[in-house]
């Protein structure tokens, strides 16, 4: 039995974003969900907020009730769409299947057909989603830039004249937990490819990531270290673009459809076994590309074929890989404790959860503590945490004062987003004793024994 | 609409934030777990303690106000949906365990504290609440206790009747009542305790309850026995009763259940037999081992095609899992879902399923069944598509006849679930007209008004009875 399709109700509206949200949401999916209340628990909007509205069941409700005629899809029902962090942890909690991150990327692909946004948001988001990040130059002059801030000491005379005090507070706040930045990306540094060591097990490619690139192409270096280590070749595609998640969930769906094709294109070169990510929230959306393109008939088949290939690097190493040895730098550092904060869209989408765990257990010396709540949110959610500074600020938060109780050593984690986010929170809730938060690709690969 | 003074006051009483009327908050409160019911109300208020509710109950009560009271409203009788707008008072900021009596064995929570949140926390004691409504990780205790909810438990623990032992309701007309106590005698004036619960919200609104707590039990043991042939598991869940044995857990999954939640859950269950049978002892390791062998040799003599002792925790509790997302998993089949919860004597269990399928046959619906076979409270439960009109006024009329079928056989419209909108044409047909006048008595008694979740357990009409098979 599959789902019969009756169809969306006949109702013209009058108001254009109610006739749009009409037109891009699957009713099928909005009339699947039976209201049992299971997401409840699961959506961190709603815990903060205790109110139905904020819950993936309310804002189900709320997108049905615009189709159907009952409510108008004013601000605050937009707001209330933007207040989702687009974690997804609703749906492994949901029983009836229903695709409520199809559903949010609808209603706010609808929403920005309708924005009126002010001129300096306007200009904002078009260098941002039409120039910066869909092209690969613009990346490296950002890294170079930023790089230029950081090692010139203009970054130091900005935070000696106090310039940092001129942004918001949650702006200055991230500013001074962004890493090393660079204009030089894994391909600059490796080439387009890399042999396995030893006998080659397989071939992967690897998806770089815009924002890994340039903040962590160090992580993206260890990344490609540890699979060749593992026994993989691996291609880094030069034609690859950003994965287009960003764009995605801010309601951008065309210019995600436009850099999907290219990456599909990028990657359909190599004959390859995986194409293999180290950032949940790229992940996510690559997983994806068979939905993302699921309209387009010459694309339909090539983003499955893709969309197939996507697994994140601990989940290919524990399923595929020929394990390295992993130690501790030093005997004398004793046992090290270790704890993992899921990024949403690893565990909730690419529904890879024990891979990290299970790499991080075999490091020689390593205790392993579970944080309470860690697959819940951190409150990073792409942008989220910079557009919603008051949500993401008390999501934090709580999840500082588990991160706490771990008395960790180290907080691992699996996307950039999640790991600037915990970086900010060991900065601002400075946990009892001292705490390093780090992608769990370098924690392993420093403590690699390299077969060299 | 609701007047701009009645808006103030009760503004005034839970403060800005937490009596709103925008649109967002009443869509959001216009609906509950049950299929195709929908109605907006005139406002939604998030009282923090008893003095709110008195307060707020004051202010209606002037006014002739009507409310419905609720928790997460995960609800599958339509009990929670405003159907006369008025306001819907949210328990969920009512969420304190107030306090856990441990020489008496009792815990005292406020209503809105979440089911599974207090069964975590008086677990992690060392003591058990056992009543366990399969949506008890968001259902609230007050929810529960306002339809004496369920679960898988109920044969041999009981349900939520059996475990509260005192209530504190506010009144339509604000005022406040106290009954039972820590107390396990207690026959000062009529058990208004017992009257309040499974009263859906209709005489008053239920704010604290002392709750009866129980030793954890040391051991459990979990059997899984797979039957060809339904009628061989249906006799299996005779036969142990008759054998004297209570079980813990003893549901039943039928083919089509089978299927669904082993996509949902991947635990590897057989996809090719007719029933699955989980059968759950606990207590003292002794009588457990005991009762599982007799129960092991019951499957046998009764013909079970597989037997499987979960070897460990894990895995009991894997198998367990399965059980609890039936419901939600068989929606994944089609886009509505219709779970009924008639029930018959469980010497009656064979019959009942026989019935239902013959039923589901006559009127060309999809109706998967499993339930709590041990107690005789089945969930028939209907896969089908609110859009489309004609079949489901066929899955309603197949549910009439099994409503009839189940009281035909002494049993009863609803088990667990409650009556509220649902149900209500159906409630003269167990209880009578000289039932149904006692009970709006009683209605009238507590709630001259009729503010307190009106429209729900009576219906204006009672459904005609098509199909009597006695004579």
């Amino acid at each position: 039995m599959t789902n019969t399709t009756l169809g969306k109700p006949c109702i013209e509206h009058k108001n254009p974003l109610a006739q749009t949200l009409l037109e891009k949401l699957d009713y099928d999916q909005l009339t699947n969900c039976m209201r049992c209340g299971f997401c409840l628990p699961a959506c961190p909007t709603f815990r903060e907020t205790g109110m139905e509205p904020a819950s993936p069941r309310g804002r189900i409700a709320m997108m049905k009730a615009v189709v159907d005629g009952i409510m108008e899809p004013d601000q605050q029902f937009q707001d209330q769409m933007n207040l989702c962090i687009g974690c997804r942890a609703c749906e492994p909690a949901c029983p009836a299947d229903v695709k409520y991150g199809h559903l949010i990327e609808q209603a706010r692909d609808a929403i920005e057909d309708h924005a009126k946004h002010s001129l300096p948001v306007n200009i904002m988001r078009r260098t941002l989603f039409k120039t910066v990040f869909p092209k690969r130059k613009s990346w490296k002059i950002i890294g170079g830039a930023l790089a230029f801030y950081q090692k010139s000491g203009l970054q130091k005379f900005a935070h000696g004249v106090g310039a940092m005090n001129m942004f918001p507070e949650h702006v200055a706040e991230m500013e001074s937990i962004l890493p090393e930045a660079s204009s030089k990306g894994v391909i600059e540094r490796l080439g387009t490819f890399i042999p396995a060591k030893g006998e080659a097990i397989g071939t992967v490619a690897m998806f770089k990531g815009c924002i890994m690139d340039v903040m962590f192409a160090g992580t993206n270096v260890n990344t490609v270290d540890l699979l060749a280590e593992a026994g993989f070749n691996v291609h880094i595609p030069k034609e690859q673009v950003c994965c287009g998640a960003l764009h995605a969930h801010s309601g951008e769906m065309t210019d995600a459809r436009e850099l999907a094709r290219q990456n599909v294109d990028a990657f359909m070169k190599y004959d390859v076994d995986y194409i293999v990510t180290n950032a949940g929230g790229c992940g996510a959306l690559l997983i994806e590309y068979d939905h993302v393109l699921h309209e387009d008939e010459a694309y339909k088949d090539k983003a499955k074929w893709f969309a197939d290939r996507i697994i994140d690097i601990s989940e290919l190493l524990i399923a595929k890989g020929r394990l390295p040895q992993f130690k501790q730098k030093k005997e004398s550092d004793g046992v090290v404790r270790v704890t993992y904060q899921d990024s949403c869209h690893l565990r909730n989408v690419m529904k890879t959860a024990s891979a990290p765990r299970t790499l991080v257990k075999q490091v020689a010396n390593v205790q392993f503590v579970e944080m309470k709540e860690a697959d819940r949110c951190c409150g990073s959610g792409g942008v989220y945490n910079v557009v919603q500074p008051e949500m993401a600020s008390d999501i934090l938060e709580h999840k500082m004062e588990h991160a706490n109780v771990t008395e960790a050593s180290y907080m691992l984690t699996s996307n950039p987003g999640c790991l600037l986010q915990m970086k900010l929170g060991i900065e601002k809730h400075k946990p009892k004793q001292p705490m390093e938060a780090l992608h769990i690709v370098d924690f392993l690969h420093e403590r690699m024994l390299s077969s060299k | 609409m609701l007047n701009e003074q009645v808006a103030k006051r009760l503004r005034d009483i839970v403060g800005e934030k937490y009596f709103r009327t925008d649109q967002e908050a009443l869509v959001t409160h216009s609906y509950d777990g049950t299929p195709m019911l929908q109605s907006l109300p005139d406002g939604v208020i998030y009282p923090q303690s008893t003095e709110h509710v008195q307060a707020i109950m004051k202010v209606l009560h002037e006014y002739k106000i009507p409310v419905v009271s609720r928790g997460s409203g995960s609800n599958l009788c339509g009990g929670t949906t405003p159907l006369s707008g008025g306001i819907v008072m949210v328990m969920h900021r009512m969420n304190n365990i107030v306090e856990v009596d441990m020489e008496n064995l009792t815990a005292t929570v406020q209503t809105g504290v979440i089911t599974g949140e207090f069964i975590a926390h008086v677990e992690s004691l060392g003591l058990f609440y056992p009543p366990d409504p399969s949506s008890m990780k968001i259902s609230t205790i007050g929810g529960n206790i306002a339809e004496c909810s369920g679960g898988l438990r109920g044969l041999k623990y009981g349900t939520t009747k059996d475990y509260v032992l005192g209530l504190t309701a506010v009144l339509a007309n604000g005022e406040v009542i106290k009954t039972g106590g820590k107390l396990t005698k207690d026959v000062a004036g009529y058990d208004l305790t017992k009257l309040l619960i499974g009263s859906e919200g209709t005489l008053a609104i239920i704010t604290e309850a002392i709750l009866k707590l129980v030793p954890k039990p040391k051991t459990k043991k979990t059997l899984v026995a797979m039957y060809k042939d339904i009628y061989g598991a249906a006799r299996t869940v005779s036969s142990i009763i008759k054998n004297q044995i209570i079980p813990a857990t003893l549901e039943i999954l039928d083919n089509t259940t089978i299927q669904v939640v082993d996509d949902f859950a991947k635990i590897g269950l057989p996809r090719d037999m007719a029933a699955i049978l989980l059968i759950e002892q606990d207590g003292e390791p002794e009588v457990v081992e005991r009762d599982m062998e007799k129960i092991y040799t019951i499957c046998q003599e009764e013909k079970a095609d597989r037997l499987e002792m979960a070897a460990n925790e894990e895995e009991a509790l894997k198998l367990l899992t399965a059980r609890r997302s039936a419901f939600t998993a068989l929606a994944r089949l089609r886009p509505t879902t219709i779970l009924e919860d008639a029930t018959v004597p469980r010497s009656k269990i064979a019959d009942m399923i026989l019935k239902t399928n013959e039923i589901a046959k006559k009127y060309n619906v999809n109706i998967a069944t499993f339930g709590h076979a041990g107690d005789g409270n089945l969930h028939p439960t209907a896969t089908t598509d609110a859009r489309d009109k004609e079949e489901v006024h066929r899955v309603e009329e197949a549910f009439a006849e099994i409503f009839d079928a189940a009281i035909e056989l002494g049993g009863t419209i609803t088990g667990e679930h409650g009556v509220g909108t649902v149900k209500a044409p159906y409630l003269e047909w167990k209880v009578g007209a000289a039932g149904i006048e006692v009970m709006k008595g009683i209605k009238a008694a507590f709630d001259p008004h009729n503010l307190l979740n009106p429209d729900k357990m009576f219906a204006k009409q009672t459904k005609k009875r098509v199909v009597i098979t006695r004579d």
